[in-house]
């Protein structure tokens, strides 16, 4: 008997239950050790509470600009800094992924029967419930600063979901990044690369009609801008929900397509391993 | 499930590892066959390098083979291999337990991913905390446990879903000689149970020998010799005879003395000495060192020995089994692997060349 010929594979076992399951578990686990370090969470909110009040003290009269639009520059940073934060908290998952490589977990999980998919899910699930909960910190931080959200509840919500969005991207690039170049400097390099320009070419800081020209151009591509611009416009008065959902309905599919990215590098890990 | 009589069938396995800098890539298989029976603990012995791992990753569906057909328990691992990991336990090199949980949590999770219910995932666990002697530590995270209680675990873990192939990758690797030790005991408990196969590899030649009940010597990516133990041993048919040399004198004459002696059979240059056999060592060898000093080649040593596996390997590949390099080196994981060269078997004549491994260079084919 010669090589077998390669079959098409057998139908795979790519059931919604099965996904769903799995991802709840593995996204449990992961919590699980994030729960035992509350240390850490608390660490985690000491960047973006800096930022939040360091800019918003140092900046404070760029409000005073013609055009600017915003009477509180700390009730502007915050849909930004909640962005950033998201970008920035979710830009390291890949460390973790290399992390399961390097300790022969993902090994284990891929000799067993368990979903690939969720595999991938459950690494920016678990990240997007931190992203949430620290969102909703950075909100409470500001409203003790004194800013105000008249888009109310609804527009609060409609915040943390853009950075939960946010964060998925990222996450789900960060992974994939791990997957294929699996070491760890090469995720640094792109993260410290790329985290400030993101952050920088988008209306976090600034708004858009005080932007040269070519900064503006860029940062409409700047799906972190796409973040700051649906959470600003939600928090506002009287939102246009036509464009927040414009917005989050293009960083749904951005995230959709990163996780997807993320999921078709076990074909390449396979080939490597 | 399945007729198939044999717990493993794999045939004619080839891959190559596309490395960097290295044209036509790293070869690891090239053609290895293997079958194993049920219900017994079957060994793949061979030097870091050999293809050992790479086989078990590609039994147990972690990787693809560019060629050859693999089937556990009758079902195709390239084809069907979700339902191959229902079937299968593995104990990789590296640990695979989940540092930041603990002990029990890791057999939960486990459990659970292989479709057990909350009750019953708790309750297997809590059986193989009893079984494994992990009960004590069973609440402890297990970054906090020793190296042979984090095997063990790796062990309970492999055994969650009560798989009919258990795989173990060299599982004594790192362990200090009485972790070791206990290790054995387990793995001879493990062959016990009713129906489990376990597939072992292993770079320890006296490991193979005391658990392997079937061997496969395994070396530059293809099987040289099978069989029980006893068997490879039995096959050399007597005892073997080394001689170690004083610097300057030419092994080759040295053979060709030896080769003149009707007692002596399969004389070869082996590291800077020469290895013989003879049914009856012990008498041989007044005969063997008369002769030498005759022919003004004297021997520095002489050593005789019942056959070991060491002297099958000999035999099978012409050159001394590697001794054993630092066990606590698995780093390189997931990198392809160096080139292997074997270690010279005709060179060097005059040194004594105990074949030093490279570092880099003998690492087990991408672990």
């Amino acid at each position: 008997m010669t090589a077998a010929p390669v079959t098409a594979p057998a139908p795979r076992a790519f059931t919604v239950p099965r996904l769903i399951g799995h991802t709840w578990l593995l996204t449990g686990r992961r919590l699980h050790a994030v729960a035992r370090q509350p240390a850490v969470i608390a660490g985690n909110l000491v960047q973006p509470a800096i930022w939040l009040f360091l800019f918003g003290s140092l900046f404070r009269r760029v409000v005073d600009i013609p055009g600017f639009g915003h009477g509180s520059y700390l009730g502007y940073l915050v849909p930004g800094v909640i962005a950033m934060n998201a970008m920035n908290a979710s830009m390291w998952a890949g460390v973790a992924m290399i992390e399961e490589i390097d300790r022969g977990t993902l090994n284990r999980f891929l000799t067993s029967p368990v979903s690939r998919v969720a595999l991938m899910t459950s690494g920016v699930a678990d990240q997007a419930v931190t992203t949430g909960l620290q969102s909703v910190a950075i909100l409470l931080f500001g409203l003790l600063g004194g800013a105000h959200y008249p888009g109310g509840i609804a527009g609060c919500a409609a915040v943390v979901a853009a950075g939960v969005l946010l964060g998925t991207v990222f996450g789900g690039l960060s992974n994939a990044m791990g997957m294929l170049l699996r070491q760890r400097e090469a995720i640094i390099g792109f993260n410290v690369l790329f985290m400030l320009p993101l952050t920088f070419l988008s209306s976090a800081f600034m708004p858009t009609a005080l932007m040269p020209r070519w900064i503006r151009v860029i940062t409409a591509c700047n799906p972190l801008d796409w973040a700051v611009r649906a959470g600003r416009s939600a928090l506002t008065t009287s939102p246009d929900w036509a464009s927040v959902a414009a917005r989050g309905g293009g960083l749904l599919a951005l995230a959709v397509v990163c996780v997807g990215i993320s999921v078709a590098t076990f074909r390449s890990y396979q080939k490597s391993v | 499930m399945t007729t198939d009589p044999c717990a493993v069938r794999a045939h004619d396995l080839g891959k190559t590892y596309a490395v960097r800098g290295v044209k036509g890539g790293v070869r690891a298989l090239d053609g290895l066959d293997v079958t194993v029976g049920r219900g017994i603990v079957f060994g793949l012995l061979g030097p870091n390098g050999a293809g050992k791992s790479t086989t078990v990753k590609i039994l147990t569906t972690l990787t693809r083979p560019d060629r050859g057909t693999a089937v556990i328990e009758g079902v195709d691992v390239r084809r069907r291999p979700d339902q191959v990991r229902r079937l299968i336990g593995v104990v990789a090199q590296r640990s695979g337990s989940d540092p930041r949980a603990t002990a029990r949590e890791n057999l939960v999770l486990q459990a659970r991913l292989h479709g057990m219910g909350r009750h019953s995932a708790r309750a297997r666990a809590t059986e193989l905390l009893a079984r494994f002697d992990l009960a004590e530590v069973a609440g402890r995270l297990v970054s906090t446990l020793s190296g042979g209680t984090q095997r063990r675990l790796d062990v309970a873990l492999g055994l969650v879903h009560r798989p009919a192939v258990l795989f173990l990758d060299e599982p004594t690797t790192g362990l200090d000689p009485e972790a070791r030790a206990a290790m054995w005991a387990e793995i001879r408990r493990l062959a016990g149970d009713d129906g489990l196969t376990v597939v072992l590899t292993t770079h320890y030649l006296e490991e193979a020998d005391r658990l392997a009940e079937r061997l496969a010597i395994v070396d530059h990516g293809r099987v040289v010799a099978g069989g029980t133990p006893d068997e490879l041993k039995g096959e050399l048919r007597g005892d073997a005879v080394h001689l170690e040399l004083p610097s300057g004198t030419v092994p080759a004459q040295v053979r060709a003395v030896l080769e003149d002696l009707p007692p002596i059979r399969e004389v070869r240059v082996s590291g800077g000495g020469v290895s013989a056999r003879a049914d009856n060592g012990a008498a041989a060898v007044p005969a063997v060192l008369a002769a030498l000093e005759r022919a003004g080649t004297p021997a520095a040593s002489v050593t005789v020995a019942r056959p070991s596996l060491d002297d099958v390997f000999l035999r099978y590949t012409g050159r001394r089994y590697p001794p054993e390099s630092d066990p606590d080196t698995p780093s390189g994981d997931g990198t392809p692997p160096g080139r292997e060269t074997p270690p010279g078997a005709d060179a060097a004549p005059g040194v004594q060349a105990v074949p030093q491994p490279g570092p880099s260079a003998r690492k087990e084919a991408a672990r």
